[in-house]
């Protein structure tokens, strides 16, 4: 049964700088990288060595825990460097890229003959797995759970998203098969979110064997997260698989043409991006190859992802893997008076959520931002501001303290099981104590992980 | 600004030298990140962040507070002049004495406060947080104008120390701090805190030099009803001896103690009749000018900042509007307050106290400055949306009630906010706990 879902908690974050709907096909990058720091909590134990030669498709580490997880090149060519953090942790796998991609031949896949098992064996030999998330954790799914459901979401409601409908153009039938096969997985529906008001891309609209659930109501409504909630809430003991809508479509057409063929549209967007277009990428792209001549460079910030929940990079660092945008702002590292600029301005242009500025009122249509912290670190003071932007039926506030002294106990009484940390960005955005709560939110998972899983 | 950045930039230069120095940093912190947000940027999780910090929030609740402030100080000055027979002065010179008199007040308790808060932050290494700006803006205000300011340092570091340090710091108290430094001067020094001699600056003075109005008795209304009130039963014994004693020795009787001072224009009523005498006095407290548009303005003995509802209510609306205090927490205090004194309306029977209407009943005292600027403290106020709601009426319900029925106090709700910040966590946590049972319940059903 489809579901009509409303967001009443929330906000929609108005900044400049969204991207314009019009791609652009990005040369291919000399360099490629894939990073296991993108799958939290994998431990890579590497497959090829410095030198090797690679094709798309070729793996490249699997998970240790995990063998049958299989990371894989996006492109072919040689392995170049592995780079290596404190305690020698791996950070990125880089690969030279041939001038011509050369590819795993693999034969098209009939996902209607397949069963789970063989559903399963398909997605792990393929190296598509990677693809596929859980809940709750938030990490690569377990290829021996079966879900009671999988969620994908039809539209993206973060600030400057990418629009979903403009990156499954044309790949509806990727997209349907990459849906066939998730089907397989579970005993319950597949479901698909979509906006309630305007239209959708016929990829999402066409989709058959989902439940399509409208969704009406500010960000974080395009999350999986309210969406699971809302529709098929995470008990103890339950699983729930998501998968990128955009991830689908690569999912199927691996599938259709038995290539690992990881291409897609990633939108370039921000205040001090100049170009802001889509671009086609691969997988793993250097940055460089869509921030050259398209951005503003010095004292910026490029951000693989949304500004809420997307990593840092160096401006030739590469796009993670899970993303479909760039955002690229300006740095907040100056001083302000607190007068002229800082904390006691009147503050008509200054983007906040809280009534204390009237640019909550009689502010911009879109603002100006930077990534300045706008005070300091603090105890929890101001109450009821994370519950006015967060749409569970959750107490946001508690379940961090819950983390924040480790009683597991707690954690789970108060729902730890149904949230990830893109649930709390929102909550951190507004904090007036500053709390970086996603952070908080990952330590309490990773401590379910660990001990309850 | 340039200029200002380099002072503050050498100054943490020179602290940064040695290790000593080091641990001195708060002092010049505070300061810096009070001129300039700092320069700290985002590290993970969101990139952006909200303008709103704990400084804005903490300075607009003090800018809420300045109507309070200044019609205090001049209220002083008006009570003063008053009460004065020597003296006759115009608006501005009692605003001037009254400015006189409180800035002292303000000046030690900011001086006291933030000695503590710098010394913990020195101890225990970490940034001064802004709490105490809010507390002690509000001490002074909640002091009657005759306390000693030695009394008010002791009552600022009782409460930092006890009251917030002890529990962590800034957010982590569970008694309202300012509530806090009132309560304990209230319990160890209580002449200083209550009766009729402490509410008019100088009056003790006055009284000893002869120089005293005729007529002002130094209490506060509330005082005044309740002294009423509460002796009732005196009365009533002293009706059934009125035939046996003269007429001047109850008189007499009723001028010793300075609260029945209002009693001098209905003694001749009390004689005829000591029933009668409750209703006279109700009338009576109306009759001397405790009405409706004298709560409005405020212009009677009281702590410095509490008895004035216009400049309390410019302060809720300036709260309201910005989103600082909780509406819910203030209409639910409101609620609670009134629900209480239309009850004691009911049962009110010959009691002036409680017989009072329940609109003034709110008016007077202490309960709506209470109201918008200390029960609505997020810190010591329950913190679920619906914990909220229960907070505050039970507040204000207590508020009311202590402040009626108690037999030695004419107020009770700085007594009643305690207690609520008491029960706060004890409320929440059976708001979440409903939640916690929910998502249980949901586990059995699918």
């Amino acid at each position: 049964m489809s579901k009509s879902i409303k967001i009443r908690k929330g906000l929609d974050i108005r900044i400049k700088g969204d991207a314009e709907r019009s791609s652009i096909e990005a040369p291919l990058s000399s360099t490629y990288a894939i990073k296991p720091t993108d799958f939290h909590g994998l431990i890579p134990k590497l497959l090829k060595k410095v030198g090797d030669q690679v094709k798309a498709g070729t793996p490249i580490f699997q998970d240790k825990y995990r063998e049958h997880i299989k990371y894989v090149s996006p492109v072919s060519g040689k392995i170049q460097e592995v780079k290596r953090g404190a305690k020698r942790k791996i950070l990125e796998v880089i690969i030279e890229a041939d001038k011509e991609i050369s590819y795993e031949e693999g034969s098209p896949v009939d996902v209607a003959s397949l069963d789970r098992e063989t559903a399963k064996e398909a997605l792990l030999a393929s190296g598509l797995w990677p693809f596929i998330k859980m809940r709750p954790i938030d990490v690569v799914a377990n290829y021996t759970d079966t879900p009671k459901s999988i969620f994908v979401s039809g539209f993206d409601s973060s600030p400057l998203a990418p629009d979903y409908d403009y990156l499954l153009y044309t790949r509806d039938k990727e997209f349907q098969a990459g849906i066939d096969i998730l089907n397989k997985l579970t005993d319950g529906n597949v479901n698909l979110q979509l906006r309630a008001k305007g239209g959708a891309d016929a990829a999402f609209t066409q989709a058959k064997k989902v439940v399509a659930n409208k969704v009406s109501g500010p960000h974080p409504a395009g999350n999986v997260g309210p969406q699971i909630h809302q529709v098929d809430p995470i008990n103890k003991g339950e699983v729930v698989w998501t998968v990128n809508a955009q991830d689908v479509a690569i999912i199927g057409s691996c599938l259709l043409t038995g290539r690992y063929d990881a291409s897609k549209l990633l939108a370039l967007t921000g205040s001090e991006a100049t170009n802001r277009k889509y671009f086609k990428v691969i997988i793993g792209a250097n940055a460089s190859d869509v921030l050259n001549g398209n951005s503003n460079t010095g004292n910026v910030r490029y951000i693989s992802g949304n500004i809420l929940t997307g990593s840092q990079i160096e401006a030739d660092g590469y796009i993670g893997f899970y993303d479909s945008q760039i955002t690229v702002v300006p740095e907040g590292n100056a001083y302000k008076f607190f007068l002229t600029k800082g904390w006691l301005i009147p503050g008509f242009k200054k983007l906040s959520n809280n009534s204390a500025y009237p640019s909550k009122v009689l502010g911009p249509k879109k603002f100006d931002v930077d990534t300045n912290l706008n005070g300091e670190e603090r105890a929890f003071v101001v109450t009821g501001e994370y519950e006015k932007v967060f749409p569970f039926d959750i107490y946001p506030v508690h379940l961090i303290k819950s983390v924040m002294i480790n009683d597991i106990d707690s954690m789970e009484k108060l729902g730890i099981y149904e949230v990830a940390p893109e649930d709390f960005a929102l909550c951190e955005f507004v904090c007036t104590s500053k709390i970086n709560s996603q952070e908080i939110v990952r330590q309490g998972l990773d401590v379910i992980h660990k001990e309850c899983m | 600004m340039k200029f200002l950045r380099k002072i503050l930039d050498n100054a943490h230069a020179k602290l940064n030298k040695s290790e000593k120095t080091k641990k001195l940093f708060p002092l010049v912190d505070s300061v810096d990140t009070l001129m300039f947000t700092p320069n700290h940027t985002t590290k993970g999780g969101a990139h952006i962040r909200d303008g709103i910090d704990l400084k804005r929030t903490m300075m607009f609740v003090i800018l809420a507070l300045i109507p309070c402030l200044l019609f205090g100080m001049y209220n002083v000055g008006l009570q003063h002049d008053l009460a004065n027979s020597t003296v006759e002065w115009s608006g501005v010179d009692q605003f001037l004495y009254g400015l006189m008199k409180v800035l002292p007040f303000i000046v030690v308790s900011y001086a006291a406060g933030l000695g503590v808060e710098f010394i913990f932050a020195i101890k225990n290494g970490h940034a001064v947080q802004e709490g105490y700006l809010v507390s002690g803006m509000l001490i002074p205000l909640i002091m009657p104008i005759d306390t000693p300011l030695w009394m008010v340092a002791v009552a600022v570091i009782f409460a930092v120390v006890i009251g917030k340090e002890v529990f962590g710091g800034t957010g982590m108290n569970i008694l309202n701090i300012a509530l806090t430094a009132r309560a304990f001067l209230f319990f160890a020094h209580p002449t200083s805190m209550s009766g009729n001699n402490v509410w008019i600056s100088g009056f003790k003075d006055l009284k000893e030099s002869g120089n005293l109005v005729d007529g002002v008795s130094g209490a506060t209304p509330l005082g005044d009803l309740a002294s009423f009130s509460q002796d009732q039963s005196a009365f009533d014994a002293l009706h059934e001896v009125t035939y046996t004693i003269p007429l001047d020795s109850l008189a007499s009787v009723a001028q010793n103690e300075p609260t029945f001072n209002m009693l001098d224009n209905v003694t001749d009523t009390i004689m005829v009749n000591g029933v009668e005498m409750v209703e006279t006095v109700k009338t009576g407290f109306i009759e001397s000018g405790h009405s409706f548009v004298e709560a409005m303005w405020g212009l009677y003995p009281g702590s410095i900042g509490e008895s004035s509802v216009f400049p309390i209510m410019l302060g809720a609306i300036f709260l309201l509007l910005t989103g600082i205090a909780s509406w819910r927490v203030m209409a639910s205090f409101f609620a609670g307050g009134l629900v209480m004194a239309l009850i004691l309306n009911q049962f009110a029977g010959e009691n002036a106290y409680m017989q009072l209407p329940a609109i003034h009943q709110l008016m007077y005292g202490g309960f709506l400055f209470g109201m918008v600027f200390m029960i609505t403290d997020p810190v010591t106020a329950a913190q679920t949306t619906k914990g909220k709601f229960f907070y505050g009426f039970l507040a204000g319900f207590l508020g009311i009630l202590i402040r009626v029925v108690n037999p030695a106090y004419p107020e009770g709700v700085m007594l009643a906010i305690l207690i609520a910040n008491v029960f706060a966590p004890l409320i929440d946590h059976m708001v979440i706990s409903t939640n916690i049972k929910r998502r249980l319940k949901r586990v059995k059903i699918a």
